[in-house]
């Protein structure tokens, strides 16, 4: 076993058994932690397959940015795990028998796949040759996405400024008890509006 | 060296794990959340081993484009949680029958 395959292994590894934590532990914070284990592990593996800007991106958007929002709201919410975790006993033979069935049957014809004689006609199963040592692939990625993909590029930056205003829209809500001052209001008021002269006769002391 | 097999059985694993997630937590929102990201993730492995192995980009920026719709998938998702457990003060998924036909 080589170097690269035993980090591989190593990795991968962590991968399965933290994705398997993120499903069975009680907690939703600890699932949380264990599912940036996961995108962590799977960032390693993504560099050894040489995406390496895509590695970062994983770890500074992912558990940067997306896991620490679910982490906000699985502390913001004040959720009685207990009840959530009723059906897990109950539906476990249904998931692990749906979940084995899948795995199992995935795993078995990629592995067929290999041990058949379209190992010898697949080109794609081995590593293409070294890239040269100046090879970027930031570099790379970026010219092409900007030039060939530069419209689905303008498409995404729609969908995330789209997912933003939802996002804020779902959840502002203006408060009603808070008195704030409104200095248009302030500024605009008449004199009318505050003083009101009335006539009317004198009175007389009998 | 790494082959492609190895990759993709890791992929089908890591698939298969968050479908039993969601046949596992089918009370809880939040995990349930959790699944469909590991879900794209390991869709995203696929992606990125083929790209890798076939030497062609286009499946690096295919995956650039799922992180950024996922993201926007996680925020709005987690809005809607917020939202839903401000009116309800639950997030159970058996409390939510109210639109049932």
């Amino acid at each position: 076993m080589t170097g690269v395959q035993f980090l591989f292994y190593a990795f991968a590894a962590m991968m399965v058994v933290s994705a398997l934590m993120v499903i069975t532990v009680r907690n939703p914070v600890r699932s949380a932690l264990f599912l940036v284990l996961t995108f962590v592990a799977c960032s390693a593996i993504w560099l050894m397959l040489e995406a390496e800007f895509l590695a970062i991106t994983l770890v500074l958007v992912y558990v940067g940015a997306v896991m620490v929002l679910f982490l906000f709201v699985v502390m913001m919410l004040d959720v009685n795990v207990s009840r959530l975790k009723e059906g897990f006993v109950k539906y476990l033979p249904v998931g692990i028998g749906v979940a084995g069935l899948l795995g199992g049957m995935l795993t078995w014809l990629l592995y067929n796949i290999e041990a058949s004689d379209l190992k010898t006609k697949m080109r794609t199963l081995y590593p293409p040759p070294a890239k040269a040592a100046d090879y970027s692939n930031t570099k790379e990625l970026g010219e092409v996405l900007y030039t060939v993909y530069v419209y689905p590029f303008e498409i995404a930056a729609i969908i995330l400024l789209v997912a933003i205003v939802a996002a804020i829209a779902l959840t502002f809500r203006r408060r009603t008890k808070t008195k704030y001052q409104d200095p248009v209001q302030q500024v605009s008021v008449k004199r009318d509006d505050r003083l009101r002269i009335v006539k009317m006769n004198s009175e007389q002391k009998k | 060296m790494i082959t492609l097999t190895q990759v993709l059985i890791l992929a089908a694993i890591m698939f298969s794990i968050s479908v039993a997630g969601i046949f596992l937590n089918r009370k809880n929102l939040i995990i349930l959340l959790m699944s469909i990201e590991l879900m794209l993730l390991s869709v995203n492995i696929n992606f990125i081993a083929f790209s890798y192995y076939m030497d062609d980009l286009a499946g690096q920026i295919f995956v650039f484009f799922i992180l950024t719709v996922a993201a926007a998938e996680a925020a709005i998702g987690l809005a809607i949680l917020v939202v839903l457990f401000r009116n309800k003060r639950t997030i159970n998924v058996d409390d939510l029958n109210e639109m049932k036909g």
